[in-house]
């Protein structure tokens, strides 16, 4: 039997989606319902003087308004974040109350005022226009950079800020300065990123007085959490009689996990009304409020050896966390982010020190990557810059640097557990042709365009995470994952995990786990996920997490499925169960050529006795039925790795950039499916090469969001990419059953400052993402100015 | 969205009979639906007028070529009369927004709607086009008044847009990359007495470039352009270009405009 782990196998649910036969949370609709829409504040920082909604109230078809009001008075709980960072001083950050509806002050352009509810859609809008708001408007906090000087936004947050978070040996990484041959500094930004799902949110609440049932259909990557945190801290209904379903979900890429202003409300009206209320978010109110990414900007300095070899790094940054503190808003910036400025590097010691300040724009939280784009981007940034400062070829500074034995313990957090740094270098190297670079060069050149190189030799820390270790430094849940493997009589299998798929193509790979366990036909095995009603509680989606922990929790349910398994074949068989071998679905006898397949097993536990063909008892002892539950806690995080080299072309007239080649090569474990994972790299890419030249979340100074369409906001498109070469070395996660690291965010948190580094390389000059063509332009140009006034 | 009566005229008598105060004419609708979609407009009718016979031929004379103003983007991009006698102008409407945008707007719609980054209005003013209306003929010169502005009545209907053939000319565009619309738009053309230079995507209203139309009369070159000094006074400014970003992208894009031509 061919392995199914490590095969391209086409994926299961592409008929319907390509087809047009998805079910998303806008296809549902219920009998009775009601459509819901929000009227948002169109200023950056306001006060909430008065809500008029009488006149909005007699609008046709209106069926009922709930403001701020109602909400407080409800005691419905605010919003919450669920990672607590404690400051250098010894204090707790500081976070202001988020609540659904505001009822005293708006904070950023789209903040949530009131729920008009209508029997038809129009009405609502008709209705929402009606609502009469006044404000007593105040001067907005923008910028990241002086967000600390800046007036107060919330009483009792003094400088804007929520924590003053430090990691790292200060004194030892001083003397390390002291002692180094060179400093390597740097300024950067990382640019504030609008997630962009396919798939806007949107969400149905509908409760069901006769059983007091709620049910809340959304766009979730993790039904179980919104639920836990609708439950126990929006107040919203008892876990119990809560049921979150997240149907196909088109794309989260981060901006899914969380449960929103609009989740909360939608369920807590629908409960009012005894009405469903649906709510589906315009693409306009995606980019205002979604939560969005990065938007950080940083200091950074690298101490070397006229050797090349790094013995110290100092990082001061500050990160926008927007006007809430979002879900994982506080743990994005620190610790998936302080850790792994190291990155694959052998760096003795280290300092970081972030600060996060809210400002009157939307919350920033987890976007593909969290964390470790920004800790990459600055780490491969000044590692550029530092070999170019002491002239060693930029693959060779790496080399010298990596980590070469493992385990390896680094300086701040992590322990990492297996890697071969040097093996996906020298890969990437062959692959990308590095060595005729220069004649590529000449060529661009004779077309009049500047051709440059940029390497990007990164690490991330996913399958988040071990429960013992994030709890210990704030998080408010575990992180493990569950799943159940439940076989049916007639010998097919249902799969159900707590982890959700929202195009990571789950339905495929964990089958193809459980194939392969199993021993079971792909197509006798349904995967099923997004239902609190249908599995057991799981932590979702996101930080590359689904495999490495919840695939694993598969495997280990699998396992045991296989124990019990024996214990009846060795019955039915007559032999004992340590003498039962199982292989490719069949339970074997040693030393015989008796056996039993899995399904006769399966079948026998459902069918527990003998009556006319049917012989098939089971042990004394043994429990009917054949499932299995696991609720798997990983010991460890998994540390993918890897080599990207981008090449680009600059026009210098214009200065648009063009990329024009580029090649990724991962370590991501043990993979399942190459074909997923090559779509997983292909879209991280994707995204990485739009912040470095593409993307920007630009907020004008009255906090008004410049970029709140397509037409200001530059989504890449597929004319802006080269074919990527894409290929992998392997090195098994050792802190899991599967091996496997994980891959979907890897793109994203590569690719940045290897297209960054090329664009650094061909103009000789320095440029903050995006690269747009004017800014790229303007930097030839200084460097001209300067070339000639040397 | 506001609903709205749909109404399909035949003849432009019928578009014009149907025409009230609180009406548009819809052809592609590229333009008009999206802003009825987010609120911005509200009509109570909307009169397609898609239908008219009309207003879909393109008829090319060794002189002129006149496009009927419900002729979509990607017809225009791939008639035959259009490529012989005015490539450009193919080219041009092969470069407008999307696939899907190509198939249903119009050039009447594009020209009506006179936004400021629009392709069509640099083409009628380089190739000295002139508009006929259910009304009158007006010249481009004295069409394009200001953003999103003409010097159409209300009730009044584009019919064709007839352009002159050209000795040669040449558009090119500095694309928006979010938009796709341009940041700069250069539309060359030697016309038989004179040579024309429009530029779009630059100021509220597409405009002629005399400057450059200057250099070019003195010496068809590219290196000709070198010497402009293009000041950047009035020029649009935002998050995409800044005013001096696009008076130095005009004399790239005029070069390669010159070389294309």
């Amino acid at each position: 039997m061919v392995s199914l782990i490590g095969s391209k196998i086409e994926r299961k649910e592409d008929k319907k989606f390509l087809t047009g036969k998805g079910r998303y949370t806008a296809d549902i609709n219920l009998v009775n319902q009601t459509y819901a829409y929000f009227v948002r504040s169109p200023h950056a920082r306001a006060k909430i003087l008065n809500v008029n909604i009488t006149k909005a109230s007699k609008s046709p078809g209106v069926v009922k308004i709930f403001t701020g009001e109602e909400i407080a008075s409800e005691k419905i709980g605010g919003l919450i974040a669920g990672w607590k960072i404690v400051s250098q001083d010894g204090k707790d950050m500081k976070v202001p109350n988020h609540p659904p509806l505001a009822k005293h002050a708006v904070n950023y352009v789209g903040d949530h005022v009131a729920i008009v509810i209508a029997e038809t859609l129009e009405q609502a809008k008709n209705a929402a226009e009606l609502v009469d708001v006044s404000y007593k408007i105040h001067k907005a906090v923008v910028n990241t950079a002086d967000a600390m000087q800046s007036e107060a936004i919330y009483e009792g947050i003094d400088q804007n800020l929520c924590f003053d978070f430090i990691l790292g040996d200060k004194r030892k990484t001083e003397d390390s300065f002291s002692s180094a041959d060179k400093i390597v500094k740097l300024d950067l930004r990382n640019n504030r990123l609008i997630p962009n799902a396919m798939e806007p949110r949107a969400c149905i609440g509908d409760y069901n007085s006769s059983s007091d049932e709620l049910t809340l259909y959304t766009t979730s990557q993790n039904p179980h959490l919104s639920r836990l945190v609708l439950s126990a801290f929006g107040g919203i209904h008892p876990e119990h009689k809560f049921r979150v379903v997240a149907p196909d979900v088109g794309g989260g890429f981060g901006s899914k996990i969380y449960a929103y202003a609009e989740d909360a409300v939608a369920a807590w009206a629908s409960k009012k009304i005894e009405r469903p209320v649906k709510w589906v978010a315009e693409r306009s109110e995606s980019f205002l409020s979604d939560c969005h990414g990065r938007d950080h900007i940083t200091h950074v300095e690298l101490a070397i050896k006229n050797d090349g070899k790094i013995i110290g790094l100092k990082v001061d940054t500050i990160a926008n966390i927007g006007a809430y503190a979002s879900l994982f808003a506080t743990v994005t910036p620190t610790y998936l982010y302080a850790p792994l400025i190291l990155g694959l590097y052998d760096i003795p010691t280290a300092f970081i020190n972030v600060k996060a300040v809210f400002t009157n724009t939307a919350p920033v939280d987890a976007y593909r990557g969290a964390g470790r784009p920004e800790a990459t981007y600055l780490i491969e940034r000044i590692v550029h810059k530092a070999a170019n400062e002491i002239g060693m070829d930029q693959a060779e500074f790496r080399r010298k640097n990596f980590i070469k034995k493992f385990p390896h313990q680094q300086c701040l957090v992590h322990n990492i557990d297996s890697g071969d740094y040097v093996a996906h270098l020298d890969k990437a190297l062959e692959i990308s042709d590095y060595k005729n670079f220069e004649n590529r060069k000449s060529e661009s050149a004779k077309k009049g365009k500047l051709r440059g190189l940029g390497f990007s030799t990164y690490i991330e820390a996913c399958g988040i995470a071990p429960s013992a270790v994030v709890m210990s430094i704030g998080c408010g849940v575990g992180l493990w994952e569950s799943a159940e493997v439940r076989f049916n009589a007639t010998g097919n299998v249902t799969v159900f995990s707590g982890a959700h798929s929202h195009g990571q193509g789950h339905d495929t790979t964990f089958a193809q786990i459980v194939g392969d366990r199993l021993g079971v036909p792909m197509e006798s095995i349904d995967v099923v996920h997004g239902d609190t009603d249908k599995g057991p509680f799981g932590m979702g989606t996101y930080g590359s997490r689904s495999l490495a922990v919840g695939g694993s929790a598969i495997a280990k349910a699998c396992d045991k499925i296989i124990e019990k398994g024996k214990k009846v074949a060795a019955h039915m068989l007559e032999g004992k169960p340590e003498d039962i071998d199982f292989k490719d679905g069949d339970f074997i006898l040693k030393n015989s050529n008796k056996k039993k397949t899995i399904a006769e097993v399966a079948f026998a536990c459902y069918l527990p006795g003998q009556f006319g063909e049917i012989k098939s008892p089971l042990p004394p002892g043994v429990e009917p039925g054949l499932k299995e539950t696991s609720f798997y806690d990983p010991v460890n995080f998994s540390f993918p790795a890897g080599t990207h080299i981008c090449e680009v072309e600059v026009d210098q007239n214009t200065g648009e950039t063009q990329v024009v080649k580029y090649t990724a090569v991962d370590d991501f474990g043990t993979i399942i499916n190459p074909m997923i994972v090559e779509g997983q790299v292909h879209g991280g890419i994707a995204q990485g090469i739009g912040q470095a030249l593409y993307e920007n979340g630009h907020y004008d100074e009255s906090g008004q969001l410049i970029t709140a369409s397509y037409m200001d906001y530059t989504m890449p498109r597929a004319d802006n990419f080269p074919q990527i070469k894409v290929d992998y070395t392997t090195t098994p996660a050792t802190s899991n059953p599967l091996g496997s690291k994980g891959c979907g965010e890897a793109g994203a948190i590569a690719s940045p400052p290897a297209v960054m580094n090329a664009v650094i390389d061909a103009i000789g000059a320095d440029v903050s993402m995006p690269a747009t063509a004017e800014k790229v332009w303007n930097a030839i140009k200084k460097n001209d100015y300067k070339k000639s006034a040397a | 969205m506001k609903s709205f009566n749909y109404k399909t005229a035949t003849s432009t008598k019928e578009a014009i009979k149907l025409f009230s105060g609180r009406s548009a004419f819809l052809a592609g609708g590229m333009t008009l639906l999206p802003a009825i979609k987010l609120r911005l407009a509200a009509y109570s009718d909307l009169i397609n007028i898609k239908k008219i016979k009309g207003l879909s031929g393109i008829r090319a004379s060794s002189k002129s070529l006149k496009i009927g103003s419900a002729i979509t983007h990607a017809a225009v991009a791939s008639s035959k009369e259009v490529i012989k006698s005015i490539p450009s102008l193919a080219l041009l409407a092969d470069g407008i927004g999307d696939p899907q945008v190509r198939n249903r707007g119009t050039i009447g719609g594009s020209i009506a709607n006179n936004d400021p980054a629009a392709d069509y209005p640099a083409a009628c003013l380089a190739l000295n086009a002139t508009i006929h209306t259910n009304k009158r003929k007006i010249p481009a010169d004295k069409f394009f008044k200001g953003m999103f502005e003409t010097d159409l009545k209300k009730g009044e209907l584009i019919e064709a847009i007839e352009f002159e053939v050209p000795e040669k000319s040449s558009y090119t565009k500095f694309p928006n990359p979010a938009s796709r619309y341009a940041i700069v738009g250069v539309y060359i053309a030697k016309l038989k007495k004179e040579i024309r230079v429009a530029v779009t995507g630059v100021e509220s209203c597409v405009f002629r470039c005399k400057k450059i139309e200057k250099a070019l009369t003195d010496n068809f070159s590219e290196s000709s352009i070198d010497n402009i000094n293009i000041s950047s006074n009035g020029f649009n400014s935002d998050i995409h270009a800044s005013a001096e970003y696009r008076a130095h992208i005009i004399k790239v894009m005029a070069k390669k405009a010159v070389s294309t031509c």
